[in-house]
């Protein structure tokens, strides 16, 4: 299948911190890709380069088969970039935004105009489009930049963070939206650090400290990298956490809503007795433990950590 | 629609529903123009002289009573002694003393130039500029006749005489009204203010709230945004242009004696120096504020080192080096020549090719600096 994304070796450096540090992977058409991290990890630095914004340090990388040196022209073309931070201008409409962009692509009118209510329509903001931007609330102003971002239908659409600051439901008609997207054809990469988000994503990197740590489905991810995880209800909670941080079978223990997510070491064979065990010799009565799949915020929270014990290694 | 027509579309909504702009591009050139013609033009009414006569001759009293009925001058009480014309001065009884020394009558009756004492109120410096000026008029044109009087007398016919020396300053503004003077300076100044104001603020704006970060990623070329950004800009300038030029003639009845077609290709080309130096410092500023504070100190000393109130031939030798560096300097040389003298190319040749010049290299500094700001 043809490649939308083909990154290699790319470094971007600000002075001598290194935002991006040899970052390389590939996304297909018609893929929804995932790109995950912390905060400060990198991915809006890689996509800014993907679309042109800021010029690599070195490194290769095609978008829709142009090079991001030479054809930056052609790239553009066939590019939509929502930026993390709101971008529209807050002293036009919703409409005046999307028809100035839709202008800027050269789509005709009278196709702008189809694309304002169609656009308008799936997103829901058909009563909004003569409100002056500047006037909406959050959630209302990611929808109208979605939309702004996707007026000339885009083969490939970058989404930095369009999720951020969305509530629940918005957050979930926006992945619906996505969804469709994905499956009109349209190949999109998204980032994000809502974890569960990146179950939406045919595949999904995960940056750290501007280099990837993990690649991979979300299913691959969560057998890959955590395994041995269960959930625990014990009282007092702090107590259990406590005598769970110092078992020797124990890799990670973390607080995880009103339970424990308690990570044990691969030796271990039978993971929820072990967790009793240890529990009991602590003389904390244990209400309920069992073995549970990973969550992606699991998953996260493991590679994060493994992510900066490498760093300390590697800096004595 | 092109991509050009949509940008200079968007400029304009922009504008439109920007209150501060607005009363920059419609309500500042009227205030400027009110404040220079009316203000001014009043205050060289009835400039308070004082003359001391130590001559008492029936020139020097004919020259006194001419200058009484000037509408420009008033004449106070007349001061016996010299010395007395510097207290009249220090108190700011009269803003001009004249002193006509014992022999005035009879130098001009030997056929020499007569020395008239003026000595002048500075602290209102650019109402005693222009009065001063009339005043010399004045004693230059009554010089004259008075001189040619004494040459017949000597039946020395024919030989141009030279009458009461005068250092002839706003020499153009022949009807002696100020506000000749000022309307024309406004209409080049304004121009200024305003390209510099909105050009300086063309991509800071657009950095300072994000939205370049979307607009860069569109097939946008750096040359169709440099256009899209000062082109409205340079149409709202020629629009006030328009308006200062038909108040100047409907309202203040300037004259207008050159070319209207030049008058305005000049207004352009002046557009293209103004232009460009509100695109560099909008490349050089990080913030809307920094852009705006940069922009009137760069106008300032333009405007006060060009002319406009204070003509340059009064300012000190050093500081009228500097002013061969102010374009505005040679526009407003271009504007008042067309305006009150009616000449054109032939005579403002060279004012026109040093804007031309200072038009084009501006231009195109102010071009790279936005380029590399993008
Ligand atoms: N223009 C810049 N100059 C200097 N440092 C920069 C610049 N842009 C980004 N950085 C730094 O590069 C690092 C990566 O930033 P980046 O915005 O790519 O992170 P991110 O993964 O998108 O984080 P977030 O989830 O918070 O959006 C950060 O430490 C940031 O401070
Ligand atoms: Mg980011």
């Amino acid at each position: 299948m043809a490649l939308a994304v083909e990154v290699s070796n790319l470094v971007k450096r600000f002075g001598d911190f290194t935002a991006v540090d040899g970052i390389s992977f590939s996304v297909s058409k018609g893929e929804v890709f995932g790109f995950l991290g912390p905060n400060g990890a990198g991915k809006s630095t890689t996509i800014r380069m993907l679309c042109g914004l800021l010029l690599p340090t070195s490194g290769e990388a095609r978008i829709a088969e142009h090079d991001i040196y030479r054809e930056t022209e052609l790239i553009r073309r066939s590019i939509g970039y929502m930026p993390q931070f709101f971008s529209l201008y807050p002293d036009l409409t919703v409409r005046e935004n999307i028809e100035f962009y839709a202008g800027m692509y050269e789509v005709p009118r009278a196709r702008a105009r189809e694309r304002v209510e169609e656009l308008s329509g799936r997103l829901g903001l058909e009563g909004l489009l003569d409100r002056m931007t500047r006037t909406l609330s959050t959630g209302w102003r990611q929808r109208a930049a979605l939309a702004t971002a996707l007026v000339h239908q885009p083969p490939l659409a970058f989404l930095d963070e369009p999720t951020s600051g969305v509530d629940p439901v918005t957050r979930r008609q926006f992945w619906e939206f996505i969804d469709d997207l994905a499956r009109e054809g349209t190949t999109v990469f998204v980032t994000t650090h809502v974890m569960d988000e990146a179950e939406h994503c045919t595949r999904l990197v995960i940056m750290h400290d501007g280099a990837i740590i993990a690649e991979g489905t979300p299913e691959e991810m969560r057998t890959r990298y955590v395994q041995n995880m269960v959930e625990v209800q014990a009282a007092p909670l702090w107590e259990a956490l406590e005598a769970l941080q110092a078992s020797p079978l124990v890799r990670e223990a973390a607080l995880f809503g009103d339970a424990l997510h308690v990570q044990l070491r691969e030796e271990v064979v039978d993971p929820a007795e072990a967790v009793r065990q240890a529990l009991g010799e602590a003389g904390v009565a244990v209400e309920a433990a069992e073995c549970i799949p990973p969550t992606m915020e699991d998953v996260f929270v493991a590679l994060a950590r493994g992510g900066e014990e490498a760093v300390r290694e590697a800096s004595p | 629609m092109s991509r050009l027509a949509h940008l200079i579309k968007k400029e304009f909504t922009q504008v439109r529903r920007d209150p501060a702009v607005l009363r920059l591009i419609l309500i500042a050139p009227i205030m400027q123009l009110v404040l220079f013609g009316y203000a001014a033009s009043n205050d060289v009414r009835n400039v308070p002289v004082a003359i001391c006569d130590q001559d008492n001759s029936a020139d020097s009293r004919q020259l006194a009573e001419e200058i009484s009925q000037s509408r420009y001058f008033h004449l106070t009480p007349m001061a016996g002694d010299p010395r007395a014309l510097e207290g009249l001065l220090l108190r700011g009884t009269v803003q001009i003393g004249l002193h006509v020394p014992r022999d005035f009558h009879r130098t001009l009756e030997r056929g020499q130039t007569a020395q008239v004492g003026m000595y002048v109120d500075g602290t209102d410096s650019n109402n005693a500029t222009v009065a001063a000026a009339y005043l010399t008029g004045l004693l230059r044109a009554r010089g004259v006749s008075l001189a040619e009087r004494s040459a017949r007398a000597a039946g020395r016919r024919g030989v141009t005489m030279p009458g009461i020396r005068s250092e002839p300053r706003v020499w153009y503004n022949q009807d002696l009204k100020s506000v000749n003077f000022m309307v024309p300076g406004v209409f080049a100044m304004i121009l200024l203010v305003l390209t510099v104001n909105l050009a300086s603020l063309a991509i800071v704006r657009e950095r300072e709230t994000g939205t370049l970060e979307q607009l860069l990623v569109t097939p946008l070329r750096a040359r169709e945004l440099l256009i899209g950004k000062t082109v409205p800009f340079a149409l709202m300038a020629m629009f006030d242009a328009g308006i200062i030029f038909l108040l100047a003639r409907g309202w203040f009845h300037v004259p207008f004696r050159g070319s209207m077609a030049l008058l305005f290709g000049m207004a352009l080309v002046f557009l293209l120096h103004s232009l460009g130096l509100g695109l560099v410092i909008s490349a050089l500023a990080r913030t809307q504020q920094e852009a705006q504070l940069t922009a009137f100190m760069v106008v300032m000393p333009n405007i006060l080192l060009s002319g406009f109130m204070y003509p340059v031939e009064n300012m000190p030798v050093v500081i009228q080096y500097v002013t061969y560096l102010i374009p505005l300097r040679y526009f407003l040389q271009i504007v008042r020549g067309i305006f009150l003298r009616g000449v054109g190319v032939e005579v403002l040749w060279p004012q026109m090719a040093m804007l031309v010049g200072f038009g084009v290299v501006t231009f195109a500094i102010g071009a790279l600096a936005f380029r590399k700001r993008l």
